[in-house]
């Protein structure tokens, strides 16, 4: 459901002004237009949450690449969405020292008070859980990012207030 | 006891600004630098034995000596800031509290090859770094540290912030290279090196955040000031860390060649109460396993390597005894097979081959057979197997398991399960 949703209000949208005017800074701080196709898959993202299969066309066109080249690079990084995505993304760090501090729990509570299972979308389009490498605050474990917050140490027990900011 | 790299940190962990780094003596090294040639700087560099801190210690020095001086421009430097070793997060601190004193080390390492182009590879995950880097370069930018005739000496640099999109393998300087072109990160084939021939075929050095820190003190003090401050035969401080259940986590600047023994009783407070030391990875996710009988082991690239592991990058990851060894491996393995780039075969398919193995293991599923599959691995994704140390790195942890925690491995295959409560275990911080 989500996913037809989100399709349906992009599909017709070519890349907005704003976002051609972003790209086209990005080509020109490289010396080679293709090396600017990740940072405009990164732009178009941002404005439009994820890389619909339109959006990836219209992105490969104005990179004068062809969709498969640039589309070898979308699936290749994990931040970059191929498929549809909540508002807010929550980012739980699985790696070494998270595990060791007992970020499993985290992910239990997320994933109840959610709904959902690693890699899915609340229904209310509200939130995506994914889990995600090393954050590189592992002297503050279990971690995990939403957005662009960082949120260290956390136990159980503050995870509805956290969730509340972003409702 | 001198520490360089961390002494100005601010309390409230805000980034120092221009004016701040200034008033503590920023940029000076700057300025002496551009009143020598390239080649005086890199001496100094290399007289100093800098090794890089990015987790391989090769000679930083050595590593410039290969960027051929006279080549025409452009030519680039890279800051690997892509921090993502697992266990690692000592680069973080350096970014997000004292960017000038990256932006000055970068600023003379290019004099140093003579680089007009310079990027900072940032990961995407260190939103604070990426906002106090991006205000240093402005600052730069603005003061003429960065841009055209910088301080009049007729050196000119632009320098830009690259955040990644996150994947593991590019951290890897030639997959970094190639993330920065555009394209998969994955690795290169070697030679050409990237000194000859790197970003978009160009000269090319990429160093770490922590090694890049370095440099001014180096240029400032000089190499055998660098020397004094270490306790081995390796320069230097190091930014060291530890996690796991010890009772104060965190990471600290000392002197090469401080004891893993005084890292974890002294500075990481000891292990927390009712637990024991089991184990420890010295340097993230890609290092052999030390336990106790190397606790006295001073912590610099020689002696680390002379007890069969790797310093990699300083930080500690603590395995304790009520931790299960086989489920720490497989959460490392789970990492490796996830980040291999699938490049080459033997790392895409052998890694989760032995992830799926340890699963099997731990779910009580074992059998005594499947050891002898994890020591075949161990040793056909070595080191001249696979295209680059992806895998050999993935390999140090499980091989090192096999051999200090043989014990743990049998009795899971034996009893038919995990005999630790981590439920329980975890229940109780």
């Amino acid at each position: 459901m989500c996913s037809q949703i989100l399709t349906d209000k992009i599909s017709k949208n070519m890349l907005s002004p704003k976002e051609k005017a972003e790209i086209d800074k990005a080509i020109s701080e490289v010396p080679v237009r293709k090396a600017a196709g990740i940072e405009a898959l990164k732009i178009v993202q941002e404005h439009r949450r994820w890389i619909s299969d339109e959006s990836l066309q219209d992105v490969a066109d104005y990179m004068k690449m062809s969709p498969a080249e640039l589309d070898s690079v979308a699936t290749f990084y994990n931040l970059l969405f191929r498929k549809p995505v909540g508002r807010h993304v929550i980012l739980i760090c699985d790696s070494i020292s998270c595990w060791v501090m007992g970020y499993e729990n985290i992910l239990e509570e997320l994933k109840s008070r959610l709904n959902i299972g690693l890699g899915q979308t609340t229904d209310d389009e509200c939130f995506t859980l994914l889990p995600n490498c090393c954050l590189g605050t592992c002297d503050c474990a279990p971690a995990f990012m939403i957005d662009n917050d960082l949120y260290r140490n956390v136990k159980p027990e503050q995870l509805d207030e956290i969730l509340l900011k972003y409702k | 006891m001198e520490r360089p790299l961390t002494q100005h940190i601010k309390k409230d962990g805000h980034p120092l600004t221009l004016k701040e780094y200034e008033a503590i003596g920023g940029y000076q090294a700057l300025k002496k630098a551009l009143k020598m040639t390239p080649a005086q700087i890199q001496a100094v560099v290399k007289e100093s034995n800098l090794r890089g801190r990015g987790g391989a210690g090769f000679f930083t020095g050595l590593k410039w000596s290969f960027v051929p001086l006279d080549a025409p421009k452009p030519k680039y430097l890279v800051a690997n800031a892509d921090e993502m070793e697992p266990g690692t997060f000592k680069d973080r601190i350096l970014l997000e509290t004292t960017p000038h004193q990256l932006l000055e080390g970068m600023i003379i390492s290019a004099f140093a090859i003579q680089a007009d182009i310079a990027y900072v590879f940032l990961r995407w995950a260190y939103k604070r770094a990426a906002s106090s880097i991006r205000s240093a370069i402005a600052e730069a930018y603005e003061a003429g540290y960065l841009g055209k005739n910088i301080l009049k000496s007729g050196f000119d640099l632009e320098m830009h912030l690259h955040t990644g999109v996150g994947r593991y393998m590019c951290g890897e300087e030639t997959a970094l290279l190639n993330s920065l072109e555009g394209k998969r990160a994955t690795p290169r084939a070697k030679p050409p090196f990237p000194q000859v021939s790197g970003l978009f075929g160009r000269p090319t050095i990429v160093n770490n955040v922590e090694t890049l820190c370095n440099i001014p003190h180096i240029v400032e003090k000089g190499s055998d000031w660098f020397k004094s401050l270490s306790l081995t035969g390796d320069s230097g401080t190091k930014i060291y860390g530890v996690s796991g259940k010890v009772k104060k986590p965190g990471a600290w600047e000392l002197p090469m060649g401080t004891t893993m023994r005084e890292l974890i009783e002294v500075h990481a407070g000891g292990m927390q109460d009712g637990l024991k030391f089991r184990g420890a990875l010295p340097g993230g996710a890609s290092t052999d396993f030390l336990v106790e009988e190397h606790l006295d082991v001073k912590m610099d690239y020689a002696n680390v390597a002379a007890a069969g592991s790797r310093l990699g990058t300083g930080t500690l990851v603590i395995l304790d005894d009520q931790t299960c060894p086989v489920g720490f491996v497989k959460n490392l393995e789970h990492f490796f097979a996830q980040e291999s780039c699938g490049f080459c075969t033997p790392c895409r398919e052998g890694l989760p081959w032995v992830e799926k193995i340890l699963n099997t293991i731990e779910e009580g599923k074992g059998q005594m057979k499947d050891l002898g599959l994890l020591h075949m691995h161990t040793k056909y994704l070595g080191p001249g197997n696979t295209f680059c140390a992806l895998a050999p790195g993935a390999m140090e942890p499980l091989q090192s398991a096999l051999k200090y925690f043989k014990e743990d491995f049998e009795q899971h295959i034996r009893e038919h399960r995990c005999a630790y409560s981590h439920a329980l275990a975890t229940l109780e911080i």
